[in-house]
C-alpha cells in the first residue's frame, strides 16, 4: 500500500493548504462531521493492546502470517524456486500462448502494491524505529509471502467465470463459495462486510490518499498551487483509462512503472556499491539494532513494531486485494497462481524495501553520537534526529541525492506515477466489490468509476484527515475480515498444494522449456 | 512425408505477394502449402487489471477474425485450384514464432513477404524478414 502515516500525510496537507476558502469551510465541516461518526472505528483498528503501544491489528496480520508459516510448511522457500520457474514461463504450455502468462499477472499484481510504501514508509520506519526495524521488516515480509500464497490460491479457485469468457473473484467470492461447501456459517455475512471496507478502501487509501500524495509532490517540484487542479487533471486521466479504455495511457503507465521500481532497484545498488565498505557495518546496525534498539526511542519493540507496520502496509499480505488481482488470470490451475503471488511481499519487501532501508543508513542519514554509538533522538524524543531535519519521503530524497543530485526528480516522477497506478488498481478492486453487492451491469459499473474519480478530485483537493484515516481503518478492517476467512479455508489449500506437488514430483504436470 | 512450404501471411498486400508466390512453388513442384498467420503477442508486455480480466475473451475474439478475415478467404481460394492446403494460428514474436512452425512441421521452404505490416519499431528493430534471412534453419525466400 502506498501509504505512510496520518502525521506524514498531516505534513503534506499543509502544502494543499492553498485550496479556496470556501472549500476550505466545508472541508472542516466533511471533517467534523466524518470524524465524530467514524473514529470510534478508526481509533478501534488502530488501538494498541491494553497496557502496551503495539497496534493489534499489526499483531493480527504478523499472527496470521506465521500460521500460514508454519501450516504450510515454509512454503515460501520450499516452493521459491518453483515460483521463479512459473514467471519465467517454463511451465506454460505454448499452446496458450496469447492468454495472460504469470510474468503478467505478477507484474500488473506488483505494480499495485509497490510505491509510497516502499519509499516514504520506510523511511518512517528507519526514521522512528533506527536500523533494526530493518531487520523486522524483512522477517514480516518473508511471513507475508505465505499469507499472499494462501490468499490467492483461494482467489482463483473461487472466482466466477461468465460465458463471455470473462471472470470476477476475490475474497467476497470465497468467503460465499468456500464457506457453502465447507458447510461455515457466515459466509454471505463475511463477504459483504468485506465488500463494504474494499470499497471504502479503495475510495480512501487507494485513490484520495494516492491523489493527495501525488498532487503534494508535484506541488514540492514546480511550486505550491490549488489542489484541485492536480485533482481534476488526475480525474480526467484515471476517466480516460477505466471508462474510456484508453489503453495507450494505461500500457504507458504500466510500462514506465515498472521501469521507475528497476531504476529505483539500480540507483540503490549502485550507492550500496560504492559504500561496499560499510556494507558489514550497516547490516551489523539492522542486527544490532533489531535486538538491542541502539537507544532508539521504545527500544527493541519500537523497532519491532515499525518494522512490522510498515511491511504490512507496503506489501497488503492478508489484506485481500492481491487476491482479488490474480483471480482474474485464467489458469488450470488455481495453486500456481498462489506460487507467483508469493514472490510479490518477496520484491516489494525484501528486496525493495530493504534498498531504501540500507542506501538511508549507509548514507548516514540518520545521527548518532560518536562517543557511544547509540542514535540522537529529536526534542520530542520519537524520532531520530536526520542530517537534515527530514522524514518520510523526504528523508529518502535526502539519501539518494545525497549521492546523485538529480534523483530527486527521478522520484517525484515515480512517485506520482506509482500513485497513478495504485489508482488504477485499486479502482478495479473496488469495482469487483461494488459488483459483488450490487449486481454486474454497464450501468451499475460506470455509476462506480464516476464516484471514483469524484473523489480522486476530493483527495487531491482537501485535507481530509478524518476522511483517510477512516480509508486507512477500512483497508486494515478488510484483513480483519479476510483472515478470519483464510484460517477457515486453508484445509482447501493444503488439499490443492498436496495434489499439484504429487502430480509435480510424478511428471504429471510437465515442463515446456 | 512429402514435400511442404510454409508462407507467412498476415492479409497485407506483400503476404498476398509471398502466398501467391509459394502457391506457385507449390503447385510446381507438387509440394504441400502451409499457411502461417502469427498474432504479436509478448508474455512480457504489462497490461492493466481489466485487461487481465478479458484478455481470455480478446484471444477468443482475435483468434476467430484471424481465422474468418485473414485465413478463411485465402484457403477457400488455394483449395479450389487443388492444392493441399494447411493453416497455423499461433501467438507469438512473429519471426521465431515462423522459425518454430517450420521445425515443428518439419518444411523443406519458408516464404515471406518483404515489409507485411510494418510499423516504426520494425524500423528501429529490423524486419521480421531479416530476422528470418539470418535465424532461419530452411531456406528462405523473401518476396518483394
Amino acid at each position: 500500500m502506498k501509504k505512510f502515516s496520518a502525521a506524514a500525510l498531516a505534513a503534506t496537507a499543509t502544502l494543499c493548504a492553498s485550496a479556496p476558502a470556501m472549500a476550505q469551510s466545508i472541508d472542516e465541516q466533511v471533517n467534523a462531521l466524518f470524524a465524530s461518526s467514524t473514529g470510534w472505528f478508526v481509533s478501534f483498528i488502530f488501538s494498541p493492546f491494553p497496557g502496551t503501544s503495539f497496534p493489534w491489528i499489526v499483531a493480527w496480520l504478523v499472527v496470521a502470517a506465521t500460521v500460514f508459516t508454519l501450516y504450510f510448511g515454509f512454503i515460501q522457500f520450499r516452493a521459491f524456486p518453483h515460483s521463479i520457474a512459473l514467471v519465467k514461463g517454463d511451465y506454460s504450455d505454448p499452446n496458450d500462448a496469447g492468454e495472460v502468462s504469470h510474468f503478467q499477472a505478477l507484474a500488473t499484481a506488483l505494480s499495485g502494491t509497490v510505491g509510497l510504501g516502499n519509499i516514504a514508509g520506510v523511511a518512517v520506519a528507519v526514521g522512528i524505529g533506527g536500523p533494526g526495524a530493518t531487520f523486522w521488516m524483512i522477517l514480516a515480509g518473508l511471513m507475508g509471502m505465505a499469507s499472499k500464497f494462501t490468499e490467492c490460491t483461494l482467489g482463483v479457485k473461487y472466482r466466477n467465470e461468465y460465458e463471455d469468457g470473462t471472470v470476477s473473484g476475490g475474497p467476497m467470492y470465497y468467503m460465499t463459495k468456500g464457506f457453502e461447501e465447507r458447510g461455515l456459517p457466515a459466509g454471505k455475512f463475511l463477504a459483504v462486510l468485506f465488500a463494504i471496507f474494499c470499497i471504502l478502501g479503495s475510495l480512501g487509501g487507494g485513490n484520495m490518499f494516492q491523489a493527495n500524495q501525488a498532487h503534494a509532490q508535484i506541488a514540492n517540484v514546480i511550486g505550491d498551487y490549488p489542489g484541485w487542479i492536480t485533482g481534476v487533471v488526475f480525474a480526467a486521466i484515471v476517466f480516460a483509462v477505466i471508462v474510456g479504455g484508453l489503453k495507450s495511457i494505461a500500457s504507458v503507465t504500466e510500462k514506465v512503472v515498472p521501469f521507475m521500481g528497476v531504476l529505483y532497484v539500480v540507483t540503490a545498488l549502485v550507492i550500496i556499491g560504492v559504500n561496499a565498505d560499510k556494507i558489514g557495518w550497516a547490516f551489523g546496525q539492522i542486527i544490532d539494532g533489531a535486538f538491542t534498539g541502539l537507544g532508539v526511542a521504545g527500544g527493541l519493540v519500537g523497532a519491532l513494531i515499525q518494522g512490522f507496520k510498515r511491511a504490512a502496509f507496503s506489501n497488503e499480505a492478508g489484506v485481500g486485494s492481491a487476491a482479488i488481482a490474480h483471480s482474474a488470470v485464467r489458469t488450470k490451475e488455481p495453486i500456481t497462481e498462489g506460487f507467483v503471488s508469493l514472490l510479490e511481499p518477496f520484491i516489494d519487501t525484501v528486496v525493495i524495501c530493504t534498498m531504501t532501508a540500507l542506501v538511508i543508513i549507509i548514507t548516514g542519514q540518520l545521527v548518532a553520537d560518536p562517543a557511544t554509538g547509540l542514535y540522537l533522538l529529536n526534542e520530542g524524543g520519537s524520532t531520530i534526529q536526520t542530517v537534515d531535519g527530514n522524514s518520510g519521503v523526504a528523508l529518502t530524497s535526502a539519501a539518494f541525492s545525497s549521492a546523485f543530485g538529480w534523483f530527486q526528480y527521478v522520484l517525484a516522477v515515480a512517485v506520482v506515477l506509482f500513485a497513478f497506478s495504485t489508482m488504477i488498481s485499486w479502482s478495479y478492486y473496488g469495482l469487483k466489490a461494488w459488483t459483488f453487492l450490487f449486481g454486474e451491469g454497464k450501468a451499475k459499473e460506470l455509476a462506480f468509476k464516476i464516484l471514483f474519480c469524484i473523489f480522486v478530485v476530493i483527495g487531491a483537493a482537501a485535507s481530509l484527515g478524518p476522511v483517510i484515516d477512516f480509508s486507512d481503518a477500512a483497508i486494515f478492517a478488510m484483513a480483519v475480515v479476510n483472515i478470519i476467512a483464510l484460517y477457515a479455508l486453508m484445509p482447501i489449500v493444503k488439499k490443492e498444494l498436496n495434489s499439484y506437488l504429487s502430480r509435480l514430483k510424478s511428471g504429471e504436470i510437465k515442463k515446456f522449456a | 512425408m512429402s514435400k511442404r512450404i510454409v508462407v507467412g501471411y498476415d492479409g497485407s498486400e506483400s503476404g498476398a505477394n509471398a502466398l501467391e508466390f509459394a502457391a506457385g512453388l507449390a503447385k510446381a513442384s507438387g509440394a504441400g502449402l502451409v499457411i502461417a498467420h502469427v498474432l504479436e503477442w509478448s508474455p512480457y508486455t504489462f497490461l492493466t487489471p481489466t485487461e487481465i480480466e478479458e484478455r481470455h475473451k480478446r484471444r477468443t475474439e482475435e483468434l476467430q477474425r484471424a481465422e474468418t478475415a485473414v485465413l478463411a478467404p485465402v484457403v477457400a481460394k488455394l483449395a479450389e485450384s487443388g492444392l493441399e492446403v494447411t493453416t497455423e494460428l499461433r501467438y507469438g514474436h512473429i519471426a521465431e514464432t515462423l522459425i518454430k512452425i517450420a521445425e515443428d512441421e518439419g518444411v523443406e521452404h519458408l516464404v515471406i513477404g518483404r515489409t507485411g505490416h510494418s510499423s516504426l519499431s520494425t524500423r528501429i528493430f529490423g524486419s521480421v524478414a531479416g530476422s528470418l534471412a539470418q535465424a532461419a534453419p530452411v531456406p528462405v525466400t523473401i518476396v518483394p
